[in-house]
């Protein structure tokens, strides 16, 4: 500190400081909470410089569209995967490459809400080959590839309006799931919203995983115009079932909030997929016309195409016993989560003041001596009091998630009361609760929702930020919290703001996903059809009003760097191969005028930039990323002549040698 | 046993062969930004990294100060002295056929005058790419040399630059130690030879009198 103010300001944050740690002392009431000082709880989270995080942290972006990586227990931001929207910042959906990625059969949508991240899966255990991640708002599964933290592959879900139960894996990542949380008509149609009960229907979609982690639609089931909000899939004893939260079973198309919140019950919906893939077998599906894009991203020729798909599997529970039942929940519930051992299916009642444990052993059992109340739609509804396990009695306002330790504990935040409450599976009984700062949606234990947690830390993620850091204006990022569960208490370790909203994440391991991560692309595997494979290769060709630079970047300039013979109304694509061959040596490329981004290319990868020259004159280029010591050099011109002139296409890079 | 020297020959022509299967030399370029490090290997026929970029890394940190790019085509050595080696690997085993001391010297000793006028030849082109600069470079230091070491650890700007002998060279000084020991242990048989040839005549002596007598 340089000047007395200084001193006295740190002074007064310290007062502060040890006031606070008083007062959250006092008011909990606790004699073990001696506050940050005492506990040294900075060295818990505190990863020194050079040293790395214990867990890789998948926080989804939510209104951002897109999945930030952090390191855990630092907190610090990793990166930002574009997935669902645009990103000027990595020329994502700007790029001729990447654009196909946001294809869908509503054309180019260039931004979503992306809420649930979830890792692949062996034997129900994390295994950090891929994330997928959900788009709420125009129904899409992404894929992102954990050796690139890239989005390798989106899929479009049919049927659908709103994919917010998704994309929830099972246990060895045979399918992702995605369930409609908005009623839709089945087919789409022009008819009455207020037709709703008639015309609408709600779509629950199983998406097949291939061993290189590829996407298809394998089937879906049709339902009630249910809001099917959340989901998690069996595993253990229930592998082999998915579960489905819904609300709005009384099926209104306005004023939800107050009419979809009348029934004292609404709906987990147990769906059988083993039995479903023996109805796929037999042949009991309709075949019916859809549209939905299914886009990939090749890290061979560094460019994605999109296909349009024309048909999809439905399955009707009517006509496929067994296939789905229906177990009453009480009141809307939210988030629906199964225990590391497969037995508990917690339904997470938003509007309830219990919290509902049902069993799966006790659900098979009802099955079996059809203790049905009714049957919806051919949908047994199985008796509550046949399937329930336990209620957590009175634990807190507004339950929405529940994660588990591995330890017999699970973990579920309050968003009313703002807390985490840690109860006992099987006695139900509550062992301790922490506030949140502040209205904590999801949390997030790494594994947790696996069958086997990495019970060491937890993570809650608020919905509402205030005052909890320096004020940014009225719009401020969203909190998260991270806490050491390792204790029989929970203990606040760390408080740092999110991108975007995050809903759900997810967290592994390092070890399980660091020694995979590429460094770069080997050059000699580049097969992108415009590729420069050297400086020797770099060229320019027009064909009309189509002119192709064939550019390649390497430090500390681009070749060619000199470009005439462009015309006005021309079509310039600039083919940009990173000839560089180390880790963390990408170059940008940015061209005046260019209405899109810019292009940032890694190592032996080729990415192109469409510009389009509106008017005479000489513009400059260069790269973005501060790629060497002579990166300001990094540079070159294009000359744009007008449309009738007859300035011939030239190019080149240095001064010609001179003659011998 | 009485084989041993020869054994020690073709011992000698293996290991010596050795540097085809392994470089015979490594640089090792430290500095802050590449925690790895960039590790260039010499080889007999050719010049290696870590991957295959290595070289255009190096080639690409060089060209700042001015530094001739290495490209591995323009240096012949690369070319002729695997020859030299599977020769020099030829003669050994002759060596070893015609089973002479004196053979097994000269091999020694034509092993290390070749081996000393690689070394030299090695020096002489890192003496030429440390000094031998462009007059365009962007980054000129009055002055300063960017010549590797010949053996041993050297700052050069930001870079810790070492400088030792890889698997292969290890392999090739055991190739000349053994040829060494082949030399020495059949002088030594020889002289133990000539000693029991003449005790025996001594021996012999007293048998051959009695027999006369």
């Amino acid at each position: 500190m340089k000047t007395p103010t200084g001193i006295h300001s740190l002074s007064m944050l310290l007062l502060l400081g040890v006031g606070l740690a008083l007062f959250s002392c006092g008011q909990q009431g606790s004699s073990s909470q001696g506050g940050a000082l005492a506990d040294d709880v900075a060295s818990q989270v505190y990863v020194a410089p050079g040293e790395y995080d214990e867990f890789y942290g998948f926080f989804s972006g939510g209104f951002s569209g897109q999945l930030s990586v952090y390191g855990l227990p630092s907190g610090r931001l990793l990166k930002v995967i574009p997935v669902f929207s645009v990103d000027g910042e990595k020329g994502y959906g700007f790029n001729e490459e990447t654009k196909p990625m946001l294809q869908t059969s509503h054309g180019f949508v260039p931004w979503d809400d992306a809420h649930h991240p979830e890792l692949s899966q062996t034997d129900g255990e994390t295994d950090g080959r891929w994330v997928f991640i959900n788009g709420n708002n125009t129904p899409r599964i992404a894929r992102i590839d954990l050796t690139t933290f890239e989005t390798a592959e989106i899929i479009e879900i049919p049927n659908s309006g709103g994919n917010h139960s998704s994309p929830f894996t099972t246990q060895n990542t045979e399918y992702v799931v995605a369930g409609t949380r908005f009623g839709v008509p089945y087919p789409q149609k022009d008819v009455a919203i207020d037709s709703y009960a008639e015309n609408f229907k709600g779509m629950l979609t199983f998406i097949k995983v291939g061993p290189e982690g590829q996407m298809d639609i394998a089937f879906q089931v049709l339902l009630p115009a249910f809001d099917y909000d959340l989901a998690h899939s069996g595993k253990g004893a229930s592998h082999g079932w998915t579960f489905f939260t819904s609300y709005n079973t009384e099926e209104k198309n306005t004023l939800l909030e107050v009419n979809a919140s009348q029934n004292d019950k609404d709906f987990i919906a147990a769906v059988n997929w083993k039995k479903a893939e023996e109805y796929i077998q037999q042949g009991k599906f309709q075949e019916v016309p859809a549209r939905y894009a299914h886009n990939v991203y090749s890290d061979k020729n560094h460019t994605a195409t999109s296909e349009m798909k024309d048909k999809v599997k439905v399955l009707l529970p009517s006509e496929c016993p067994g296939l789905v039942y229906f177990l009453p929940t009480p009141k809307s519930p939210h988030g629906v989560d199964v225990d590391p051992t497969g037995e508990y299916i917690v339904g997470n009642g938003k509007l309830s003041a219990d919290l509902t444990v049902h069993s799966f052993s006790k659900m098979l059992k009802a099955i079996e001596a059809k203790a049905y109340d009714t049957e919806i739609a051919g949908i047994p509804v199985l008796k509550f009091e046949e399937v329930v396990a336990g209620i957590v009695k009175e634990p807190g306002l507004g339950p929405l998630h529940t994660e588990f330790d591995g330890r017999g504990h699970a973990y579920t935040t309050f968003f009313i009361s703002s807390e985490i409450v840690k109860w006992k599976l099987g006695t139900w009984e509550v062992v301790d609760r922490v506030p949140c700062y502040y209205s904590v949606g999801h949390l997030m234990i790494p594994g947790g929702d696996s069958q086997k947690p990495e019970g060491k830390y937890m993570v809650a993620m608020n919905k509402i930020t205030k005052d909890r850091y320096l004020p940014t204006g009225p719009e401020l990022n969203h909190s998260a919290q991270l806490y050491d569960i390792s204790g029989d208490k929970m203990k606040l370790l760390l408080d740092f703001p999110t991108v975007g909203e995050p809903h759900y994440a997810q967290g592994i391991s390092a070890s399980r996903v660091m020694p995979n991560s590429k460094k770069f692309y080997p050059i000699e595997e580049n097969e992108h059809p415009y590729r420069a494979m050297g400086e020797k290769d770099a060229r320019v060709e027009r064909s009309g009003n189509i002119v192709h630079v064939y550019m390649t970047t390497i430090r500390s300039h681009f070749a060619p760097d000199n470009i005439e013979g462009i015309k006005v109304g021309d079509k310039v694509y600039f083919h940009v191969t990173n000839l560089e061959q180390d880790w963390d040596v990408p170059h940008g490329l940015a061209v005046m005028g260019a209405n899109n981004a810019e292009l940032l290319v890694m190592p032996g990868q080729t990415e192109t930039l469409l510009w389009e020259p509106k008017r005479e004159g000489v513009f400059p280029f260069y790269c973005t990323d501060f790629c060497s010591a002579l990166h300001q050099e990094m540079q070159g011109y294009i000359r744009v002549s007008g449309q009738g002139s007859d300035i011939a296409l030239k190019w080149g890079l240095g001064e010609p040698e001179p003659e011998q | 046993m009485k084989q041993l020297p020869r054994v020690l020959m073709i011992l000698a022509a293996a290991s010596l062969m050795m540097l085809f299967v392994f470089p015979m030399w490594r640089i090792t370029l430290i500095a802050p930004q590449y925690p790895d490090g960039v590790n260039m290997y010499i080889w007999i026929n050719k010049i290696g990294g870590d991957s295959p970029g290595t070289l255009q890394n190096v080639n690409i940190l060089n060209h700042y100060v001015g530094m001739k790019f290495i490209e591995p085509d323009a240096i012949p050595e690369l070319q002729y002295f695997p020859y030299v080696i599977m020769g020099l690997a030829v003669l050994a085993l002759l060596a070893a056929a015609i089973n002479k001391r004196q053979f097994f010297l000269a091999w020694a000793i034509l092993f290390f005058v070749l081996a000393a006028a690689g070394v030299y030849d090695f020096y002489l082109w890192e003496y030429d790419y440390g000094h031998n600069l462009s007059p365009n470079a962007p980054i000129k230091i009055p002055g300063a040399s960017f010549q590797p070491p010949l053996f041993g650890t050297k700052v050069i700007l930001n870079f810790i630059a070492k400088s030792f002998p890889h698997t292969g060279g290890y392999f090739a000084g055991l190739s000349a130690l053994l040829a060494v020991a082949a030399w020495w242990l059949k002088s030594k048989m020889k002289k133990n030879e000539t000693q029991q040839a003449s005790s025996g005549d001594r021996a012999a002596k007293p048998g051959f009198l009695h027999t006369v007598a």
